[in-house]
């Protein structure tokens, strides 16, 4: 490898050598050799003045970060639940044969690696897969021989595929991406009757942060990342808290699997984000804004910079923003590199500041000490998307859209087995039922509500409601019909989705998914008997204690599906035997004998 | 709102108590003779919050008392039937994860996790044992690296820096997968203070200084022989009360 030339140097310093712009450095290192070589960490630690050993840490944290040469295409297939469902096997099987290689290596010849990956948040097109950072979508065998053929000529990557753009924005020149918006159903969020810049033109004239915030408060927005803290009530902490700096987070790491109207909305609705930021930023005084996006959408990049240099000629960020004088405020992209936990407020913050996605404790909070140490808000892209229209139309109509209890409209992702998967924004209070009908689903065994950290819901509760005080949602809604094996297809893959993307810092959330996953399997595999039930019943309760939302919530696959579907773990386990060690021993011992050519003593 | 009070009044266990605000619930509890359960903990470092073991009820939600400061009224609950069942389930999970064979172990009587597993008398983990393969890392001039035993508390981590600062052990990798890693050039250059500093901090024996004699005190003799973990603690109650 011809890595020894590399100028290592020169990306530090680029970053002016701040070790807390690690995960750039090592993005940019990533992005222009395909992995990070270790000759690079010596380089890193010494600019920087840190240690080998934490770049290492923060390097070895995250999934996209490649230790090893990975193939000059490098193939990340999804392997989310909804991907199996919509024929991932086959596309897998004919990636391997077509590459000669097997998932986790590289080809013999170096050019293609193949790999796995958690939700790539394009749940409605599945299978998907990201190769040298650009998204394939729909993918099927024939399709992955002709993408395997293009490479093997030697094509880039903006050519291996023949299937024409995506709709709306995915076209353009700066995004030309074969992703589909899916927008299925457009409330007051997503229909255009807004033109972005009214508020912060218009509006903020006559409004002082203190109205802003008091107008966000009386509408009674949520967060709609999933935790749906108030979002008033978190600016107007934010605004009182004391700090030479203040900074905007937009959280834009959509992991939960089956979720993507983040997605959405950054390809469609950037403006309205940035401009929602802006408005946080009036709202609590700050002049700093990041957006902090998963690796995945890096296909985006290009778009999203676009847009804020647009606003910026525009005089919609910079100085004296829309001529309010004194008024400053810009915003910088900030990208994850694969981990689930950095959608975690204060994960996302360590990300940010270049260490590994570890959550922090709290108190404190990041409204009082965040990024950098000072106060921090962070919202969800959808928060910030309702806030602008909230200030635009006024808190009072904001109100009268929902229910009682909840207010305004929820995007929703939905996918699975539907005929019409893709984001629908409703407003809070329809019945799964409801939302089933629109969607075109029939004969449906379960809905999965909220992702895997969600949970598993049967017929019996379709008529339940969409709000934050019966099945509250950050959007994901999978879909299974009956032709589904709810336990062996649905609730395994999402524990082996926890057990990746744990963070592994609390004892419980580092161990307790791995040993519910394996006692499951000792189920499935007809090995279980009552008391792995009951295990199953009274393990998982220790879950509560570990730090976040990741570890109290790793366990819920496995809790609600024996809650609502009881029946699929009983008609599996061995009646009329009290104890089984989960193997056959004859079996086990069968290798070992033929090799030294002896029958087991059994 | 003028300026912040000297002392908060709190509840533990019924027992009014007076702190001085920030002060992290642990503490407060162990000057006052009540013994909250810790494993990665070590009195005046930065807390680490990762084993869960302190965890105690605040208000009558579960957070660890290493990592949460004394507000004014806030009720705490240190002992109750779940919250002892919790700690014996992180006690039997850190004994599966890894590999333990106290026996042979230079720590032994020494231990913490050990310790704890007597305090709690805990006889077989409820769980199945994961033996996993691990390595030992030998290849250091002054420590000795277990990974076998390693309970990932981040002690090392936390408390050993060269002169200028730089940290010398960090975490690899996440999730099952998570180990400590010794930096490769300020390892070479560890002093022998800094290498005797980690051991002593390490609760089990992940970390062992090559220059001490091996089994110098023999098993039998040594501090949690004697009496159970946080019986130090405890004893400070009884003389108060008498
Ligand atoms: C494991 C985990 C992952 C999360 N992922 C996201 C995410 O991808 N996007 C998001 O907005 N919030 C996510 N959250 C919630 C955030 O911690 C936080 O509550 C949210 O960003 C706040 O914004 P909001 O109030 O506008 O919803 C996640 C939380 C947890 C525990
Ligand atoms: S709960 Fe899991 S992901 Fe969250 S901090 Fe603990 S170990 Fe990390």
């Amino acid at each position: 490898m011809k890595t020894t030339a590399f100028d290592f140097e020169k990306i530090t310093e680029k970053y002016g050598n701040d070790k807390t712009r690690l995960m750039d450095m090592l993005i940019d290192i990533q992005q222009e050799l395909g992995y990070v070589p270790q000759e690079a960490l010596p380089v890193l630690a010494r600019k920087t003045d840190t240690s080998q050993a934490w770049v290492e840490q923060t390097l070895s944290f995250y999934h996209f970060f490649r230790r090893q040469p990975s193939g000059k295409y490098t193939v990340f297939l999804n392997k989310s639940v909804v991907s199996w469902m919509m024929g991932r096997e086959r596309v897998a099987r004919t990636f391997e044969e077509e590459a000669g290689c097997r998932f986790g290596e590289v080809s013999p010849d170096g050019l293609i690696g193949l790999f796995d990956t958690s939700c790539i948040g394009m749940s409605d097109q599945e299978p998907a897969a990201l190769i040298n950072g650009k998204v394939f979508t729909r993918l099927t065998p024939f399709r992955v021989r002709e993408i395997v053929r293009n490479m093997r000529s030697g094509k880039p990557v903006t050519e291996l595929s023949t299937s024409g753009y995506g709709g709306g924005r995915n076209a353009l020149e700066v995004i030309r991406s074969e992703v589909r918006n899916n927008i299925q159903r457009k409330g007051p969020l997503l229909q255009d009757n807004y033109q972005y810049g009214e508020v912060l033109r218009q509006k903020l004239k006559t409004l002082s942060p203190e109205d802003v915030i008091r107008e966000i408060q009386l509408s009674e927005l949520r967060g709609r990342g999933g935790a749906g803290f108030p979002t008033g009530l978190k600016w107007e902490f934010c605004r009182k808290a004391k700090g030479e700096r203040k900074f905007i987070f937009c959280n834009a790491d959509e992991g939960e699997p089956g979720t993507f109207k983040d997605r959405v909305l950054l390809t469609e609705y950037p403006e309205l984000v940035f401009e929602g930021m802006t408005l946080a930023a009036y709202a609590v005084g700050a002049r700093e804004g990041i957006l902090y996006i998963r690796y995945e959408y890096k296909y985006l990049e290009e778009h999203l910079h676009t847009v804020l240099r647009k606003l910026r000629e525009e005089n919609l960020l910079g100085k004296d923003i829309a001529g309010m004088q004194g008024f400053d405020f810009d915003i910088r992209i900030q990208y994850g590199a694969g981990a689930y936990v950095c959608g975690e407020e204060s994960a996302l913050l360590e990300s940010a500041e270049g260490k590994r996605g570890e959550p922090r404790f709290k108190p404190p909070f990041p409204v009082e000490k965040g990024y950098l140490g000072f106060p921090t808000i962070i919202n969800n892209v959808e928060t910030l998307c309702d806030a602008v229209k909230i200030i635009h139309f006024g808190s009072e109509w904001y109100r009268s859209l929902g229910t009682e209890a909840s207010k305004g409209t929820k995007v929703l992702s939905i996918s699975g087995d539907c005929r019409y998967p893709g984001i629908y924004e409703l407003e809070w209070g329809y019945t799964v039922n409801d939302i089933l009908d629109m969607s075109g689903a029939e004969e449906v065994q379960a809905v999965q509500v909220g992702g895997p950290s969600g949970t598993l819901i049967g017929p019996e509760e379709f008529d339940r409601i969409l709000c934050y005080n019966d099945l509250a949602t950050g959007g994901s809604f999978i879909i299974f019909n009956q032709r589904r094996d709810l336990l062996r297809n649905v609730v395994l893959n999402f524990m082996e989705f926890f057990i990746e993307e744990s963070c592994g810092s609390c004892v419980p959330c580092r161990n307790m998914p791995w040993l519910l996953k394996q006692k499951l399997e000792k189920i499935l595999n007809g090995h279980g008997v009552w008391k792995d039930l009951e295990d199953l019943e009274s393990w998982p309760g220790i879950m509560r204690i570990n730090r976040c939302g990741l570890g109290q919530t790793a366990a819920n696959p496995v809790i609600s599906s024996l809650r609502n579907f009881r029946a699929l773990y009983e008609e599996r386990i061995q009646k009329g035997r009290s104890f089984d060690e989960g193997f056959e021993l004859e079996k086990a011992v069968e290798e070992s004998c033929k090799a030294v050519g002896r029958v087991p003593l059994i | 709102m003028g300026k912040e009070k000297e002392y908060v009044t709190i509840t533990i266990d019924d027992q009014e108590i007076q702190a001085r605000p920030g002060e992290f619930i642990v503490d407060v509890a162990r000057r006052h003779g009540i013994y909250i359960p810790v494993l990665c903990n070590l009195k005046g470092v930065k807390p680490a919050g990762s084993c869960r073991i302190c965890t105690v009820l605040v208000n009558g939600r579960p957070m660890t008392s290493c990592t949460t400061p004394v507000a004014d009224g806030m009720e705490i609950t240190t002992r109750s039937p779940e919250l002892e069942d919790f700690r014996r389930s992180v006690i039997e999970i850190l004994f599966v994860e890894g590999n333990h064979f106290c026996p042979a172990c230079e720590k032994s009587g020494n231990c913490e996790l050990q310790a704890l597993a007597y305090r709690f008398e805990i006889m077989v983990p409820r769980y199945p044992y994961q033996f996993p393969h691990r390595e030992i890392d030998a290849s250091w001039p002054l420590l000795l690296k277990d990974h076998n035993r390693c309970v990932l508390c981040k002690r090392c981590i936390r408390t050993i820096f060269d002169k200028e600062g730089h940290p010398i052990f960090a975490f690899r990798n996440r999730g099952h997968e998570l180990e400590i890693t010794i930096d490769p050039e300020y390892g070479k250059n560890m002093t022998d203070e800094m290498a005797r500093q980690a051991a002593e901090n390490c609760p089990v024996g992940a970390l062992l200084y090559r220059k001490k004699h091996g089994f110098e005190i023999p098993i039998g003799k040594r501090k949690y022989d004697k009496e159970p973990i946080g019986s130090d603690v405890e004893k400070r109650k009884k003389e108060k009360v008498s």
